[in-house]
C-alpha cells in the first residue's frame, strides 16, 4: 500500500509510546491497575474507572477478524480492492486495521478467523499495526 | 422536554433540491429559512432563537438579519437538527426565546460555498482509522454490518431489500431523486462500493436544505398551519470511532435516545403511525428499527421483507424514499424531519391515511451520535 502523507497518524503525548511500539514490533495496550480493564486506544486514564493508574503492556499479536468490509472505491494512492476490518484482539480490545498476506475476497476473509500482527513500516516513523492469517498451529 | 409542550409551526425545504449549483451552502440555509417563514407568515425579526449545523450560527444569524437571544451550533453530524430541535424546546420553555428557527442548508454535491472537514491527522480516528484506506462513511459506516448478519442472521437479500422497499416510496414522490422501481437483483448488480455494499445500498449526494419554526404549544395556534405537537425527544452519543462501537449490532446512542424520547413521550409503539429512520446506508433502518424497539434483535430484516414498513404496511417507514431514493446532502436528519411534518400536517406525497404520531429518528457520524423526535399533529 503507497502512502499518503495526509492520511498519516500524528502522535500526540497521550499516544506516542504505541507508536513507537509499534516501529520496534510490539503491539502495545494499556491496563487499569485500579479494575484491570485492558482498552484501546490509549489515553493515560482509564475509560472505564477514570483511574490514573495506568500501565502499558506488550499483546500478544493474536486476535480474531470481527467484521470488515472490502472497499472497491480506492484513493489513488491504494491498489483496491483492499480490506479495512476490525480486529478483536484476544486481549480483549478491538482495533481497525488491514487483512494482509490473503486474498482480498469474502471467500478468503472469514469472521472470527484467527489472525497474527504483522507491522508495516510504512515511513521511518510511522509502522502500522496490520493482520494476517494466523499461521498453522497458532491458531487463537 | 415537556411534552406536548412545543410545536413546529413553520417548515419547508429548499426550493430546489438535487443539483443545485447556482446556489451557495450559505444561501441553502437561507432559502430553506426564508421558505420555512413564509410558510408560517413570519419574518427574521420575529426570530429570537437560531440553531444550524454545517454553517456557524453567527453566519446564518449575520445572514439573514437575525439577532438572537439564543443560539446552539450543536454538530454532530446528520441529526444534529434532531439535537437543535430538542434543545430549542428546552429554550423557549426555560424562557430564553420564543421562536426559534433550525436550518440546514448543504451544497454536498455542487460543493459551493462549502468547505471538506479535513482528516486531522492527530485525532484518535486520524491516528487508529483513516491510515488502514478508510475513505468516508462508505468504508466506515458500513464495516459493522458483517459482524451483524453473522451474529443476527441477516441475508444480503434483506439488506438489498431495504432499499427496494424504500425505492416503492420514492416512486409515489415527485421530488425523490430516484424514482423508477427496482429488485434486489438491481441491487446486486449495481456496482460495488464497499462488499457487501452495493451503491443503491449507499445514500445519494445531492444539495438541498430545510428548515423549521418552532415556538410554544399555545401560540402555535395563532399560526396558519396545523400545528405539529412534540410529544418526545431524546439524544445521545457514544464513539467518533466506528470500530470503537461497543456492539456491532446495536447502537448505543440510538437505544439511549429513542428511549429517552418514547419515555418523554408516554407512548407506546403500538401508538407510532409513521417511522422515519435516517438511512445513510441500507442497513440503518435494521439498526433502528431493533434498537428503537419496534422489533426485536435479529428481527427487522424479516420485518422490512415481510412488507411492515413498505407501502400498505403496518409501520409505514421513509416514506419519502429516504437517503436511498429522495435526498442526502451529507447530512440527512433535516430532510426525515421534514418528512415526519408533512406526514402530521396530512400533505405528504406518500401520505400515511390518518397518521396522528410520528417518530423521526436520526444518526450522527457512523453511529457516533443520535437523536429521536417524536411528532403528533393531536393538540396535547
Amino acid at each position: 500500500m503507497a502512502v499518503n502523507p495526509k492520511t498519516l497518524p500524528k502522535p500526540t503525548p497521550e499516544t506516542q509510546h504505541f507508536w513507537e511500539g509499534a516501529r520496534v514490533g510490539q503491539l502495545l495496550l494499556q491496563q487499569c491497575d485500579s479494575c484491570q480493564h485492558i482498552y484501546f486506544p490509549p489515553r493515560p486514564f482509564c475509560p472505564d474507572c477514570a483511574s490514573p493508574a495506568v500501565t502499558i503492556f506488550q499483546a500478544s499479536g493474536k486476535g480474531r477478524l470481527y467484521s470488515y468490509v472490502i472497499n472497491h472505491r480506492p484513493p489513488r494512492w491504494i491498489e483496491a480492492p483492499y480490506s479495512i476490518a476490525v480486529v478483536e484482539l484476544d486481549e480483549g480490545p478491538r482495533m481497525m486495521s488491514n487483512i494482509v498476506e490473503v486474498e482480498q475476497t469474502p471467500e478468503a476473509l472469514i469472521l472470527d478467523m484467527p489472525l497474527e500482527v504483522v507491522f508495516d513500516a510504512v515511513t521511518d516513523d510511522i509502522t502500522l499495526v496490520k493482520f494476517k492469517p494466523a499461521s498453522i498451529g497458532n491458531e487463537a | 422536554m415537556k411534552s406536548g409542550s412545543i410545536a413546529i409551526v413553520g417548515a419547508a425545504e429548499t426550493t430546489e433540491l438535487g443539483k443545485i449549483p447556482n446556489m451557495s451552502q450559505i444561501q441553502l440555509h437561507a432559502d430553506a429559512a426564508l421558505n420555512a417563514m413564509s410558510d408560517c407568515g413570519l419574518k427574521p425579526k420575529d426570530i429570537d432563537g437560531i440553531a444550524c449545523a454545517a454553517e456557524w450560527p453567527t453566519d446564518l444569524a449575520h445572514y439573514l438579519g437575525i439577532t438572537p437571544s439564543w443560539v446552539d451550533g450543536t454538530m454532530v453530524g446528520g441529526c444534529s437538527f434532531m439535537i437543535h430541535l430538542r434543545h430549542a424546546a428546552a429554550a423557549i420553555n426555560e424562557g430564553l426565546c420564543t421562536i426559534v428557527l433550525i436550518t440546514h442548508g448543504e451544497s454536498g454535491r455542487s460543493w459551493v460555498g462549502s468547505k471538506a472537514m479535513g482528516n486531522n491527522q492527530a485525532s484518535l480516528g486520524g491516528q487508529f482509522e483513516i491510515p488502514y484506506g478508510c475513505l468516508g462513511p462508505s468504508t466506515l459506516f458500513t464495516i459493522p454490518v458483517l459482524r451483524y448478519m453473522k451474529d443476527r442472521g441477516l441475508s444480503h437479500e434483506q439488506l438489498a431489500n431495504v432499499a427496494v422497499v424504500q425505492r416503492e416510496w420514492a416512486s409515489m414522490n415527485p421530488r425523490a431523486t430516484h424514482r423508477e422501481p427496482i429488485t434486489v437483483e438491481d441491487v446486486f448488480a449495481s456496482k460495488m462500493i464497499a462488499y457487501p455494499f452495493h451503491i443503491l445500498e449507499c445514500c445519494l449526494v445531492t444539495d438541498g436544505g430545510g428548515a423549521l419554526v418552532l415556538t410554544t404549544a399555545e401560540r402555535a395556534r395563532d399560526f396558519p398551519n396545523k400545528p405539529v405537537y412534540i410529544l418526545g425527544t431524546g439524544e445521545s452519543v457514544e464513539t467518533p470511532m466506528i470500530s470503537q462501537m461497543q456492539d456491532f449490532t446495536s447502537s448505543k446512542a440510538f437505544k439511549v435516545s429513542g428511549q429517552t424520547a418514547f419515555r418523554e413521550a408516554g407512548i407506546s409503539h403500538s401508538d407510532v403511525d409513521h417511522l422515519m429512520v435516517y438511512d445513510a446506508f441500507a442497513h440503518l433502518p435494521i439498526y433502528g428499527l431493533e434498537d428503537l424497539g419496534f422489533v426485536k434483535p435479529g428481527e427487522a430484516g424479516d420485518f422490512i421483507w415481510e412488507r411492515n414498513t413498505a407501502p400498505g404496511g403496518l409501520l409505514p417507514m421513509n416514506t419519502n424514499g429516504g437517503g436511498l431514493s429522495y435526498m442526502h446532502s451529507g447530512m440527512y436528519g433535516m430532510y426525515a424531519l421534514q418528512e415526519s411534518v408533512r406526514q402530521m400536517r396530512g400533505i405528504a406525497p406518500a401520505q400515511v391515511k390518518d397518521a396522528s404520531t410520528s417518530v423521526c429518528h436520526g444518526v450522527g457520524g457512523m453511529f457516533g451520535a443520535s437523536s429521536t423526535i417524536i411528532m403528533s399533529n393531536e393538540a396535547p
